[in-house]
């Protein structure tokens, strides 16, 4: 049963002139089978808790403990953190020129497996996750992300997830840039990967669109860089309504009108 | 129909104080004044570590000059006064002039005609640490030929010579200078091309070795329709100077060219110099041109200046642009490729090989091909990157 505990996370980011503090005390634990929705307005550091359990160099934790299963997750470099368990789907995915899709993939298998898998399977393994996610194979010759839409990285984020099957996964916003159809095929793929096993999931998202698609067992109001309310479903129905105006004192949309 | 693309790059649109037509040449090594240092065609290069190159050194050694040649390539070994020499370009700089002045043999190259032949290895060895040599070598693909050479450059000392090109109407040739030098080996080479009507050449420029290598590309057209792609890989470590110089002349109508060079650096005095220089003359109507140039810097204390000029004297071309960029190493294509677990100094790899496989790909001849990759590997495992 995998255990993802953050507990009173304090993190800086280092800018032009003096450090600044953005997340002020994030508590959350996530279990294997839990999906917790984190919703906060813009700006609120939802991107900079998922970017500080993975790891970015841009970010200083101050203080607090993020440990997976025990295992203290601070103390591991990025590398080490995803191959303990640990997935970031990323807002903006970077672009690799001249490092193919596949050779990327079966990189990233090999290191979080532990061998390399076998290239029989592997390949049927890759164009089944490929076409799970309508995604045309023509893909996998393709330089990392390169000259992918914004649907089309999201895509690969997803396909990564069901490839690697992590034990911890956090989106970023995986929804936002997406169509009806993306979205839909998008979520299809995160019910996949939670149906697959024991696994958790912590969902960043502005928007409450999503939560349509995937069902959140918590739901987490993110603001000034803590979570300042949790609660169930009926949480994102209230946001939805309501927006985020309560916990920002200024009016911004949590549902697309 | 006149289109005129540039893309930004690092340093402005450069435009030269002399035009490049003026630029001086000569056969006649006297006719060039000792270079100081500050001229523009040299201010990037360590004179003092050219081991008299540009002074009048006399040649104390000799090279030696081996020619794997395929089926039907014809190889001579020719003196000075052979009326073929020289005709593919004049020398544009003291050094090129001192090698035309000093060399005793040439080598000459012929690929037949209206026929294509398997790839020619021409290998040439150093005169040996501490001493100098001058050299001449021509490879003429004959009308319609197709095939390719290439130029492996290995050893120790100090070297300078002219290489001819000329691609006979029709022809196909493939040229890749592999600079493998030892450590010690100076070498200042300028290619001379000549392409004929219709004729396409694929030029590409491997710089690994050396403590200084000097290279002068310069592309002429003899005719219309002539197309010259001009690739560079180079990858310089602490203390190398690396210099590319790729000048291409259009003076004929509907000729195209492409440049792209790609370099590593690492180390500290690790330095690259990329001059590119693009003359689209009044007579060249309907000319399309890109030059690139685009440098990764790997570590501190490595240094790379890029200079892209492009002149432009008719208004009737197809598209002309230029771009040149040189950054630091992509932390953020590190940190994406170590967020799916794959390890720091993998990831690294992955990326440098990614850099470069656009131009490793274009190389068609598989051994060579594989060399690179072998070669780009170990120079990233000897800083440990």
């Amino acid at each position: 049963m995998a255990t993802l505990e953050i507990k009173d996370l304090h993190v800086s980011v280092v800018s032009e002139d003096a450090p600044k503090e953005i997340l002020k005390g994030v508590d959350l634990t996530i279990k294997a089978g839990e999906t917790h929705a984190i919703m906060g307005p813009n700006g609120s550091g939802k991107s900079t808790l998922s970017y500080a359990i993975a790891g970015h160099p841009k970010y200083t934790i101050t203080s607090g403990t993020v440990t997976l299963d025990g295992e203290d997750v601070l103390e591991m470099s990025v590398d080490e953190r995803a191959r303990a368990g640990l997935f970031l789907a990323m807002q903006y995915p970077v672009e690799v020129p001249g490092v193919s899709m596949s050779n990327f993939l079966r990189t990233a298998a090999t290191a979080v497996r532990g061998e390399a898998p076998a290239l029989r399977h592997w390949v049927k393994e890759v164009k089944a996750a490929m076409s799970d996610l309508d995604i045309d194979p023509a893909f996998a010759e393709r330089s990392v992300n390169e000259g992918f839409s914004g649907g089309e990285k999201k895509r690969h984020e997803i396909l990564q997830l069901g490839l690697l099957q992590p034990k911890v996964a956090i989106l970023d916003e995986t929804d936002s840039g997406l169509d009806v159809d993306a979205l839909r095929v998008v979520s299809e793929g995160v019910n996949r990967y939670k149906a697959s096993g024991e696994v958790g999931v912590m969902l960043i998202t502005h928007y409450t669109r999503i939560l349509k698609y995937i069902e959140p067992d918590f739901v987490h109001v993110f603001a000034n860089g803590r979570i300042v309310e949790s609660g169930g479903r009926e949480l994102a129905d209230q946001l939805e309504a309501e927006g985020y105006v309560k916990y920002t004192g200024k009016s911004e949309a949590a549902a697309l009108s | 129909m006149a289109a005129l693309s540039t893309q930004p790059h690092s340093h402005g649109a450069v435009v030269p104080v002399t035009s490049r037509a003026e630029h001086f040449t000569s056969y006649d090594v006297n006719a060039f004044e000792v270079p100081g240092g500050r001229e523009e065609i040299w201010r990037f290069t360590p004179l003092k570590r050219l081991a008299g190159l540009h002074s009048g050194a006399a040649a104390t050694g000799s090279t030696a000059v081996e020619v794997n040649a395929a089926a039907g390539v014809t190889v001579e070994t020719v003196g000075r006064d052979d009326s073929r020499l020289g005709t593919a370009g004049v020398p544009g700089d003291r050094v090129a002039a001192q090698a035309y002045s000093s060399f005793e043999n040439a080598t000459v190259v012929t690929l037949p005609g209206d026929a294509k032949s398997e790839p020619t290895t021409v290998t040439v060895t150093g005169p040996g640490a501490g001493a100098v040599a001058y050299g001449h070598i021509q490879v003429k693909a004959s009308q319609f030929a197709e095939g390719t050479v290439i130029l492996d450059f290995r050893g120790s000392g100090a070297y300078a010579d002219n290489i001819e090109f000329l691609v006979a109407d029709g022809a196909h040739l493939t040229v890749i200078t592999i600079h493998d030098w030892a450590d010690d080996a100076v070498h200042v080479s300028q290619h001379h091309m000549k392409l004929g009507r219709d004729a396409t050449l694929r030029h590409t420029v491997v710089t690994l070795g050396g403590d200084v290598v000097r290279v002068t590309p310069v592309v002429q057209y003899a005719g219309r329709g002539g197309d010259a792609e001009l690739f560079g890989l180079y990858f310089a470590d602490a203390g190398q100077h690396q210099e590319h110089r790729p000048f291409i002349d259009h003076g004929q109508p509907n000729c195209r060219s492409n440049v792209v060079y790609k370099g590593a650096l690492q180390g500290e005095g690790a330095h690259a110099v990329w001059i590119g220089d693009v003359l689209i003359r009044v007579a060249a109507e309907g000319t399309e041109t890109f030059e690139l140039n685009r440098n990764l810097i790997l570590t501190d204390g490595a240094r790379a200046d890029s200079v892209p000029n492009l002149e432009i004297e008719t208004g009737e071309i197809e598209g002309a642009g230029h771009a040149s960029a040189t950054g630091r190493f992509d932390d953020e294509q590190l940190f994406y490729l170590q967020a799916r677990g794959i390890p720091e100094e993998q990831a690294r790899r992955l990326v440098v090989r990614g850099f470069f496989q656009e131009l490793i790909a274009k190389i068609a001849v598989p051994e060579v091909r594989e060399r690179l990759e072998a070669a780009i590997e170990a120079e990233l495992e000897a800083v440990g990157a």
